[in-house]
C-alpha cells in the first residue's frame, strides 16, 4: 500500500482506493445497498457501495440524519437491506452503539463475561478473560464497579473492552465518543489505535467529528444525504504517531469539512 | 504490516512508547472520575431518632388515648377493654401456643398459596408479553381482577371446593395472581429496545436473551409487582380464613379472629388484628423491603 495525497479528485481516488481494496481480501463489502424504512418516502439509503480491505480503518462521515448509524446496523446484522447486499468476513461483526449500552446489573466485569459467554468461553476462562480485556482499556481497577458507578468515559471504554472480548476481526463503532470531553477522547484515541494495530481489526468507525476522522481513519469516507450514497472518500497520509493536532490531521479535516458543507449547503438550494 | 509507516498503520514499538505516557494521563483521570467515598450513612443513634423513634411515640399516644377513653367509660368494657387487657389476652395466646400455631398455619398457607401465584402469575405475564393477541384478549380482565376485591370471591370459592384449603388457595390466588402478571409485564415492557439489539449483537440466542438479557432488566417492576402481589395474597388469606372455619382446616389467624367474633371477646379480636398486621409488616420488612433495595442500589436506581 503506498501513501498518496489526499487532494487526489474523487473519481480517481475512488478508483485507486477500490485496486487496492481488490488485492487485500476484504473485510466489509457493500454493494448497491438502499434502505427504505417507510414506503413512499425517499430511501434513507440508496445504491450505497462500501468496500473495507481486512485491516483496514475506515471512518464514516456525514451530516445528521444521512444514515451513517442505518449502514452501520446493516453491517452489524440487526436489520436488512430493502436491496443490495453485505457480506462481512467475519461471523458476527463486534458493534458499539452510540451509547455505551451496558447492561447495568452487571459489574463493569460481568458486561465482557456476557460476551465471552455467548461465544461460548467456559466458566472459569471468562474471568481472566474479562480480566485480560479490562487491562487492555485499563480499567482492571474498576472491574468489580456496577455500570453506575463509572465515569462517561469508563463506561465508553468498558463498551469497547465488550466489543474486543467478541474476538470478531470486524469492529463497527458508532459515534463511540461523541460524548466525551477532548482529553478522555485523545486518550481513547490513542487506546483504540494501538488496540487496532495489534490486533490486526478492520475498523468502521462513524463521527461527526471531521477531525477525529482525519486523526484515526486510514481512509475517511463522505457520505451524502439523501439519499445516503458515497460521495467522496481520502486517503489519509499523515504518518502515525497521530494526534488531534498533528497539522496533516488539521488540513485534512479542513479539506473534508469544506467538502462537507458542500454537500449539505446542495440541500439548501 | 506493523512496522510499516507507509500502510498508515503504526509500528507496534511506537505504539508501545506512547502508551506509557497515555497510560499515566488515563490513571490520572479516573482518579478524578472515581466517586470519592460516600462518608457512612447517618449513625446509629441518629437512624433510631429517625426512623424508629416517631412510631413508638405515636403508639404510645395512641395507647393512652385509649387508656383515657377505658377510663371516661365511653364504652362497655366488652366493647372497649383497657389496653392491659388486651396485652394480658396477648400474652395468654403466646404463651398457650395459639398465637405461634395460628402464625405458622396462615404464614405457612400463605406461602404456598403466594409461591403457586408466583409461578401462574409470572408464565402468565410472560405469556402476556409473548403473545399480543394475549395480551389483548386477557389484559383488561387481568387488570381488572386487579382491582376487584379478593374476598368477593370466597362464596364461589367455597361452593367449588367447599370449606377446604382448595377454597382458601383459590382465593389467594386469585388475589396475588393479576398483581404478579402485570408486575412482570410491566417490568418487560419497560427493558429497553437497546439492551435487546446489545444481546443480538453479541450473539446470544433468543433464549439467552431472555435468560441473561430481558429478564434481568425487567426484575425492579417484577420485583414490584411481587411485593404488591404478597400483600394481596396476604389479605386474601386472611378474608379466606376469616370466612372458611371448619375444624379439619386447622387454625390460622383469620380463624383466631373469628373465634374472637364467635365469644364476643375484644381482647382477642384486637389480639388477632394486631398478630396480622404483625406478620404483614415483618414480611415487608425482612423479605421484600430489603431485596428491593439491593436491586435498586446495584442499579443505581435509588438513593442511598
Ligand atoms: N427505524 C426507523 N424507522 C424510520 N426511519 C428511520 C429509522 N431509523 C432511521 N430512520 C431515518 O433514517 C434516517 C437516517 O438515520 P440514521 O440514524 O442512520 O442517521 P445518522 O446518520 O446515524 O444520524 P446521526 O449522525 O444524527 O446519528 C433519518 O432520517 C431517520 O429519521
Ligand atoms: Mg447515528
Amino acid at each position: 500500500m503506498s501513501t498518496r495525497t489526499a487532494t487526489v479528485e474523487a473519481p480517481v481516488q475512488q478508483r485507486d482506493v477500490l485496486n487496492v481494496a481488490a488485492a487485500l481480501p476484504t473485510a466489509v463489502r457493500v454493494e448497491g445497498v438502499s434502505q427504505v424504512f417507510e414506503r413512499g418516502r425517499p430511501p434513507v439509503l440508496e445504491g450505497l457501495d462500501l468496500t473495507v480491505a481486512a485491516g483496514e480503518f475506515v471512518c464514516l462521515v456525514g451530516a445528521s440524519g444521512c444514515g451513517k448509524s442505518t449502514l452501520l446496523n446493516l453491517i452489524a446484522g440487526l436489520t436488512k437491506p430493502t436491496s443490495g447486499q453485505i457480506s462481512v468476513s467475519a461471523e458476527r461483526p463486534a458493534l458499539m452503539f452510540q451509547e455505551p449500552a451496558l447492561l447495568p446489573w452487571l459489574t463493569a466485569s460481568g458486561n465482557v463475561e456476557l460476551a465471552l459467554r455467548a461465544r461460548g468461553v467456559g466458566r472459569a476462562d471468562r474471568r481472566a478473560e474479562a480480566a485480560r480485556l479490562l487491562r487492555v482499556v485499563n480499567l482492571e481497577e474498576h472491574s468489580g464497579k456496577r455500570v453506575h458507578e463509572l465515569s462517561g468515559g469508563m463506561r465508553q471504554r468498558v463498551a469497547l473492552a465488550r466489543a474486543l472480548a467478541q474476538d470478531s476481526k470486524v469492529l463497527l463503532m458508532d459515534e463511540p465518543f461523541a460524548a466525551l470531553d477532548a482529553i478522555t477522547r485523545d486518550v481513547l484515541h490513542e487506546e483504540l489505535t494501538r488496540v487496532w494495530a495489534e490486533q490486526g481489526l478492520s475498523v468502521v468507525f462513524v463521527t461527526h467529528n471531521v477531525r477525529e476522522a482525519a486523526r484515526l481513519g486510514q481512509r475517511v469516507v463522505l457520505l451524502g444525504s439523501r439519499p445516503g450514497r458515497v460521495v467522496r472518500e481520502w486517503q489519509v497520509d499523515v504518518p502515525h504517531p497521530r494526534t488531534i493536532e498533528s497539522p496533516g490531521v488539521g488540513a485534512l479535516a479542513t479539506e473534508i469539512t469544506r467538502e462537507l458543507h458542500r454537500e449539505i449547503s446542495r440541500h439548501g438550494r | 504490516m506493523a512496522g510499516d509507516d507507509s500502510s498508515g498503520r503504526p509500528g507496534l514499538a511506537l505504539v508501545e512508547r506512547q502508551d506509557v505516557e497515555n497510560r499515566d494521563v488515563e490513571a490520572g483521570l479516573d482518579a478524578l472520575d472515581a466517586s470519592p467515598d460516600l462518608p457512612a450513612g447517618p449513625g446509629l443513634g441518629k437512624r433510631f431518632v429517625r426512623s424508629v423513634l416517631p412510631p413508638i411515640v405515636f403508639l404510645a399516644l395512641l395507647v393512652g388515648v385509649w387508656e383515657l377513653a377505658y377510663l371516661a367509660e365511653l364504652k362497655p368494657s366488652y366493647v372497649l377493654p383497657s389496653p392491659a387487657d388486651v396485652a394480658q389476652k396477648f400474652w395468654e395466646t403466646v404463651q398457650d401456643g395459639s398465637a405461634a400455631e395460628a402464625i405458622w398455619t396462615s404464614l405457612s398457607r400463605g406461602a404456598v398459596g403466594f409461591a403457586m401465584s408466583l409461578v401462574i402469575g409470572s408464565l402468565l405475564g410472560l405469556a402476556m408479553w409473548w403473545s399480543r393477541w394475549l395480551r389483548a384478549a386477557i389484559g383488561p380482565i387481568v387488570s381488572g381482577l386487579q382491582s376487584l376485591p379478593s374476598v368477593a370471591w370466597v362464596p364461589a370459592a367455597i361452593i367449588w371446593f367447599s370449606l377446604s384449603n382448595a377454597a382458601i388457595y383459590t382465593v389467594v390466588l386469585l388475589g396475588a395472581v393479576p398483581s404478579i402478571a402485570n408486575g412482570l409485564l410491566s417490568g418487560l415492557k419497560q427493558v429497553p429496545p437497546l439492551f435487546d439489539r446489545v444481546g443480538r449483537v453479541l450473539g446470544l440466542s433468543a433464549l439467552g436473551r431472555i435468560r441473561y438479557v430481558l429478564l434481568p432488566a425487567a426484575l425492579p417492576g417484577y420485583l414490584g409487582g411481587l411485593r404488591q402481589g404478597w400483600a394481596f395474597a396476604w389479605r386474601s388469606l386472611m378474608a379466606a380464613e376469616l370466612i372458611t372455619y371448619s375444624p379439619n382446616l386447622g387454625q390460622g389467624l383469620g380463624q383466631l379472629l373469628n373465634i374472637g367474633r364467635e365469644l364476643s371477646q375484644m381482647s382477642l379480636v384486637i389480639t388477632s388484628i394486631t398478630l396480622i398486621l404483625a406478620v404483614g409488616v415483618a414480611i415487608e420488612l425482612l423479605v421484600f423491603a430489603p431485596l428491593e433495595r439491593r436491586v435498586l442500589t446495584r442499579r443505581g436506581l435509588t438513593a442511598r
